[in-house]
């Protein structure tokens, strides 16, 4: 009986957990619409004042990329290491920059 | 208001709260999903934290000195005075989310009222915390009942049996007897009939919005607050005590 | 086996050995997958029915103080289902599929659930008992090759510590109490003690499934270690509670710096995993009960869904 019945969807939890942060992700829940999955999501991820302001995104709203894509979309980046701060040699007196 | 009516309006806000606590904590591991055991499970923490909070209060305040625990567990069904929807069996989970928004629509506003009101300053505070619980329990209660009322058939007609079976438990909010009018007039309780008119708009709003017929006001049940309760409430408070009472000398 | 799928093979298991984490969507090995979703959801499924022998109290508790608390910690084992159930769903298995599995007897849980709790000292002996092996065997898993899995586990793990704080103080004020009370919390350590050992699962020897698990850094120690563990964590709390470990064999070994302890009766444990245990029966059936009473609020919230969706998209039709 129960595997016949639709299952409610499932949602993805982000969570705040304080002002000044960014939203962060902190598991998922079922809920049949998007009130019942912040009021949820409140319940379930928020019991101990882990939040200060929820998002909730039906799972299947997700577009994520491919795993099989992970070298062809991140190792490029790789070699790019003047993009980092460390990579310039300054003189000692602008230590500081 | 004499001291023995201040201290019996505390009292029984506290009865209220750990009636529905002690009812809804059995909800925990036997909901309709486990979300929703979760939030039944939250709904009744902040009750029964009402319910220390008021019954911490009253023992500062009498001269027996019974604590929050001597309140809860060595009084009998005649002395608690909550109103009798609260101490209704669970049923099926429609009756409990019914009695749980007709309760909640009227705690609200009673909270709102006690939190503003510049009697009894640590009753404000009490109540100013409980006014944000009971926006959630309103909130959530409200939305059930909308999902419910216009979810499918059988859903429909549940939930209507519900509200038609509890409906006649609902008067009793608002009829004022001796304590709650003594409260009135000294500012602490509010005007029972400007609640039945506040209740009455929140409630047929959402009956509306969930297709469901409000029923009209018959007979309604009375008593609880005189500690004359229905047949439930004796079985609730003899399996809630069991410990206490059989073991009086021992702290857990 | 084709020779990709040894390939990618060997790829996994020498980056599970670099303690590397697994996410969803990675290739994995199929045996990995359903080894996943077996311990995973029965770790769940244990969850939720272990809601049902402490829920017994909730209603008795004896002050509003301890209600409290011991409904807000069954709460969390709702909370610890859910993450659980969210964890095995990444591996491609709904949350339906696995109720049903528990409902129909096909997947199993925790036996130490089919025990009764006979008074209020088995509150605070799951809770020091159960609760602390359950602990013993979860901190490992916070950092197991699953990503989902860990992640579960950690939060588990960082709410569950309240869980055995609070079983030990029961039993700390029943210890400490009238000799009624002292003799209830010996009572329950009598019934509790076995079981609880018997929680870390059959002797090495006898584990059919812990060497792959092992390898693939699902489980990181023996049940045998862990047990061990526990004994020796276990014995001197005993000692402060002033009660007795109901094991004529328990003694010291300085040689080997572990307590030694008596022979585990095995048959029970097979037994009460076969369904002869005190509650088996009960707690499935509650369980079952609970979910087709909730089957027309489900069904109730999805039709009302459905409902607002076809609104909405008459209501977008029509300003279109």
């Amino acid at each position: 009986m129960s595997s016949k019945q639709h299952e409610w969807p499932l949602w993805e939890v982000f969570i705040r957990s304080r002002q000044g942060l960014g939203h962060k992700h902190s598991g998922s829940l079922h809920a049949a619409d998007a009130e019942m999955a912040i009021q949820n999501a409140r319940d379930v991820y928020t019991r101990r004042q882990e939040g200060v302001s929820i998002w909730v995104v039906p799972a299947e709203a997700i577009t994520a990329s491919s795993p099989d894509d992970k070298e062809v979309m991140f190792d490029p980046a790789n070699d790019k290491v003047y993009r980092h701060p460390t990579f310039y040699k300054l003189p000692d007196e602008v230590n500081n920059m | 208001m004499t001291e023995g009516q201040h201290l019996q309006i505390i009292l029984r806000l506290g009865d209220d709260a750990l009636v529905l606590g002690q009812r809804l904590s059995a909800w925990c591991g036997h909901g309709p999903i486990l979300e929703e055991d979760i939030a039944l499970s939250n709904t009744a923490l902040d009750l029964i934290g009402q319910a220390r909070n008021f019954y911490t209060l009253a023992s500062s305040r009498e001269d027996q000195g019974r604590d929050e625990d001597q309140l809860a567990f060595f009084r009998t069904d005649k002395e608690f005075q909550n109103h009798l929807l609260l101490e209704q069996p669970n049923g099926h989970f429609g009756d409990t989310i019914v009695r749980q928004f007709f309760f909640s629509a009227f705690a609200l506003e009673r909270y709102a009222f006690l939190s503003r009101q510049l009697v009894d300053a640590e009753v404000a505070g009490i109540a100013a915390k409980a006014v944000k619980e009971l926006q959630y329990h309103w909130e959530h209660a409200a939305q059930w009942i909308v999902r419910l009322g216009d979810g499918t058939t059988e859903s429909h007609e549940k939930v209507q049996a519900s509200i038609d079976h509890l409906w006649s438990y609902t008067g009793e909010f608002f009829n004022a007897d001796e304590v709650d009018a003594a409260g009135a007039e000294a500012g602490l309780l509010p005007d029972l009939e400007v609640m039945r008119k506040a209740w009455n708009a929140s409630v047929e709003a959402c009956l509306a919005q969930a297709t469901l017929t409000r029923p009209e006001d018959g007979w309604m049940q009375r008593g609880g607050k005189q500690g004359i309760h229905s047949e439930h409430l004796s079985y609730m408070l003899a399996e809630m005590q069991v410990l206490p009472r059989t073991y009086p000398d021992a702290t857990w | 086996m084709s020779p990709v799928e040894m390939n990618l093979e060997a790829r996994f298991d020498a980056y599970v050995a670099e303690e590397k984490k697994i996410e969803p969507k990675d290739w994995m090995p199929d045996a990995y997958r359903k080894t996943l979703i077996r311990q995973i959801s029965q770790h769940a499924h244990s969850e939720i029915v272990g809601m049902l022998p402490e829920g017994n109290w909730i209603s008795r508790a004896p002050s509003l103080k301890r209600k409290a608390i011991l409904l807000a910690k069954v709460q969390d084992e709702a909370g610890h289902g859910l993450y659980l159930y969210s964890a095995a769903e990444t591996l491609g298995v709904t949350r339906d599929q696995m109720l049903d599995d528990l409902h129909t007897g096909k997947a199993k849980y925790s036996s130490i659930f089919n025990y009764p709790t006979l008074t209020w000292a088995d509150m605070g002996a799951v809770g020091w008992l159960v609760d602390g092996a359950a602990i013993m065997n979860q901190v490992p898993l916070c950092k197991c090759s699953y990503g989902p899995y860990a992640r579960a586990m950690v939060r588990v793990c960082k709410e569950e510590s309240f869980h055995q704080r609070q079983g030990f103080q029961v039993m700390l004020n029943l210890a400490q109490g009238t000799p009624e009370q002292k003799a209830m919390a010996q009572d329950a350590l009598n019934r509790w003690w076995w079981p609880s050992l018997m929680m870390f699962g059959p002797n090495d020897a006898d584990s059919p499934h812990s060497a792959q698990s092992m390898k693939w850094n699902i489980k990181r120690f023996s049940n045998d270690e862990l047990r061990q563990r526990f004994v020796d964590m276990t014995v001197p709390q005993a000692e402060l509670l002033g009660l007795t470990i109901p094991d004529p064999d328990l003694k010291w070994n300085e040689a080997r710096g572990h307590y030694d302890f008596g022979d585990i009766q095995w048959e029970e444990f097979y037994n009460v995993i076969k369904g002869n245990g005190p509650c088996n029966k009960e707690r499935l059936a509650a369980r079952v009960k609970a979910h087709e009473d909730g089957a027309w609020v489900r069904e109730a919230a999805n039709a009302y869904a459905q409902k607002q969706k076809a609104k909405k998209a008459d209501a977008t039709t029509h300003a279109a």
